[in-house]
């Protein structure tokens, strides 16, 4: 620990709080993950004690075995994988189009156009014109209605365009001296060089996919395209949770034991374990991405 | 190290240099395939951005479901006069909006920069490395998710904040259904969701500095909270302007996604923003125009307000984002 014996003892004292500090925010940060966590995991008599709960007692799956028993987590799994794929790979593949033409210098009112969807992003109609516009042009209750409204980010959009006007333009000139056209430079060229900025934009766009719930409220009637979020808002949020007592009316022996507390934390773990697991390996990407964000290429 | 918003600028306001006597016909033969691989991008922006403002009219109509927005019989400004005059909510949820964002400002917007100065003073590589990753987590998961925690862990009952108190003394707190503790409610879990991921343009901004500024000052003396305040604030201050004054551009956006999955009725008095009002009486209750008006007095206003903070940045000589 060569580092601390150089400090003088005002700097000592000063790093041991600045991690005392840090590591109380880290503890709450992690905090309730790991209540809800050991709440799912518990006997009910445990789970239902007031207090602070770090690890589950008197372990038990049962939570779980009834949780996985609700249709409406695996329609919502499947909604919500569904519109993260294809919702992602579409605006990808539509966003780098539009970008790449609005990246060259040579098309003409090539800044009006910019302008034109610049400025969207600052103003919008509001809610009840957008949601009488969906209806009007029949993407309402259709899982499109999940995946069109925010097909094109223009932020990212306009970052994918920047990244493109800093590849070096002989590259592009060369290919289309052996006959390539646009489209062909696009994507045997361009798009292959900008392979981090687009993994970083299809994480972005996947994570939003994922957790995007307002569009799955507003639009979605029929049970059978509801997101996961909007399953796990009904039964937490609203505290609705008639598919909950139904399986516990059904349930017998030890399992009827159980209470819906447990079983709607172990909802709850269910529909966050996905990201907890990739989180760690997704985070070092979207902090790339600030920065690409942030400091011109 | 410019703006997070400097990404949107970049050469749109250069012109494309047209070359002489060329019509603009030709230059367009010339891309006609640039103009096909923004076939989407146009459909795209022309109705699903520029599109819901046809139906902004509304809030100048009696709007009616059978006639459609085209249909419907004028109205005048009838529901502004309503909203103005007669509503018996709208100035308290203005009033709420306001409050709830301002808060956010103050007390939201320096924790992060604070933080930031806490992380870059970590000298222990892997301990800083593992508590900013864990800092980032609550960024990454929904204000449905998020609203599923603290609704666990702030129950009044079962809760385990509410617990702590208890042990401490404390009469247990509806954290989530007391007007008095609502807002405050609403700061915190907000600071708790953003404040890792916030530092990171802060340290971005950090590792701009140049090193031998703190070696300059460590030989004429100055320890580190010193060097923080000459030297690290300083370092960073352009950065925190511009964010803060972006951010009071928002004003108006006091959190939608976060209020809408946290209120009940008990808390609405202070918690109702117009976003909220919006959805709620125009989704839930129908009232399509009125709520289209209220939507227009928003929109209307955070507009000018993102030109006015804009001409602010400009003014200040960094670039803005328009």
């Amino acid at each position: 620990m060569s580092w601390f014996s150089r400090m003088t003892r005002g700097e000592a004292a000063f790093q041991v709080v600045a991690v005392v500090l840090v590591t109380l925010l880290g503890v709450t940060t992690l905090y309730p993950f790991i209540h809800v966590l050991s709440v799912s995991l518990s006997s009910p008599s445990e789970a239902m004690r007031p207090g602070v709960h770090l690890w589950p007692k008197a372990l038990t799956l049962d939570a779980y075995v009834h949780a996985v028993r609700l249709n409406g987590i695996w329609i919502g799994f499947a909604n919500t994988i569904y519109r993260t794929v294809i919702g992602t790979l579409l605006s990808v593949f539509v966003m780098s189009l539009g970008a790449y033409a609005l990246s060259k210098k040579h098309l003409p009112h090539r800044s009006a156009y910019t302008m034109l969807v610049v400025v969207t992003m600052f103003f919008s109609g509001g809610l009840i014109p957008m949601f009488l516009l969906m209806k009007g042009i029949g993407l309402y209750d259709t899982r499109w209605a999940l995946i069109i409204p925010g097909l094109f980010n223009t932020f990212y959009m306009l970052i994918m365009r920047n990244f493109f006007m800093s590849i070096p333009g002989e590259l592009e000139e060369s290919a289309k001296m052996d006959g390539a056209g646009d489209f062909r430079v696009l994507f045997q060229l361009v798009l292959p060089l900008s392979k981090p900025i687009l993994a970083t934009i299809s994480l972005w766009l996947a994570v939003h996919h994922w957790n995007e719930w307002f569009n799955g409220l507003i639009y979605i009637q029929d049970q059978s395209k509801v997101v996961l979020q909007i399953y796990l808002r009904r039964l937490i949020v609203e505290n609705n949770d008639s598919d909950v007592q139904f399986l516990m009316e059904q349930a017998t022996g030890s399992m009827a034991q159980i209470v819906p507390e447990t079983i709607k934390a172990a909802v709850l773990m269910i529909g966050t374990i996905p990201i907890l697991l990739i989180f760690p390996f997704i985070q070092k990407h979207f902090v790339k991405g600030i920065m690409l964000g942030s400091i011109k290429g | 190290m410019k703006s997070s918003l400097s990404a949107l600028s970049s050469s749109s306001s250069r012109p494309a240099v047209p070359e002489p006597r060329v019509s603009v016909w030709e230059q367009y033969k010339k891309c006609k395939y640039l103009l096909v691989m923004l076939i989407p991008l146009f459909l795209y922006y022309l109705i699903f951005e520029y599109g819901p403002l046809y139906g902004v009219q509304i809030a100048f109509k009696d709007y009616q479901i059978r006639a459609g927005i085209w249909e419907s019989p004028w109205a005048g400004i009838k529901h502004f006069d309503y909203m103005f005059t007669a509503s018996p909510e709208f100035y308290r949820i203005l009033w709420n909006t306001v409050v709830i964002s301002f808060y956010h400002l103050i007390f939201g917007f320096p924790a992060p920069i604070l933080l930031a100065l806490l992380f870059n003073e970590l000298r222990i590589g892997w301990f800083k490395k593992l508590s900013q990753t864990i800092s980032y987590l609550p960024h990454f998961l929904s204000w449905v998710v998020l609203g599923g925690l603290l609704i666990t862990i702030l129950s009044p009952t079962t809760g385990a904040v509410n617990a702590v108190l208890e042990w401490l003394g404390f009469a247990p707190i509806y954290f989530l259904g007391d007007p008095d503790y609502f807002r405050f409610t609403l700061v915190v879990s907000s600071i708790w969701k953003e404040i890792g991921w916030g530092t990171i343009i802060y340290l971005a901004a950090l590792t701009g500095i140049d090193p031998h500024l703190y070696e300059a000052a460590r030989m004429d003396g100055a320890g580190r909270w010193k060097q923080t305040l000459h030297i690290t604030l300083p370092g960073i201050m352009h950065v925190i302007a511009i964010l803060f004054i972006f951010r009071t551009g928002q004003v108006l956006n006091a959190g939608f996604d976060q209020i809408f999955n946290l209120y009940n009725p008990a808390v609405y008095s202070v918690a109702d923003i117009l976003d909220t009002y919006v959805y709620r009486v125009g989704l839930t209750q129908l009232q399509y125009s009125f709520t289209t008006a209220v939507g227009l007095f928003k929109n209307v206003i955070a507009f000018s307000l993102v030109l006015l903070t804009n001409y602010v940045v400009k003014k200040l000589g960094q670039e803005g984002i328009l």
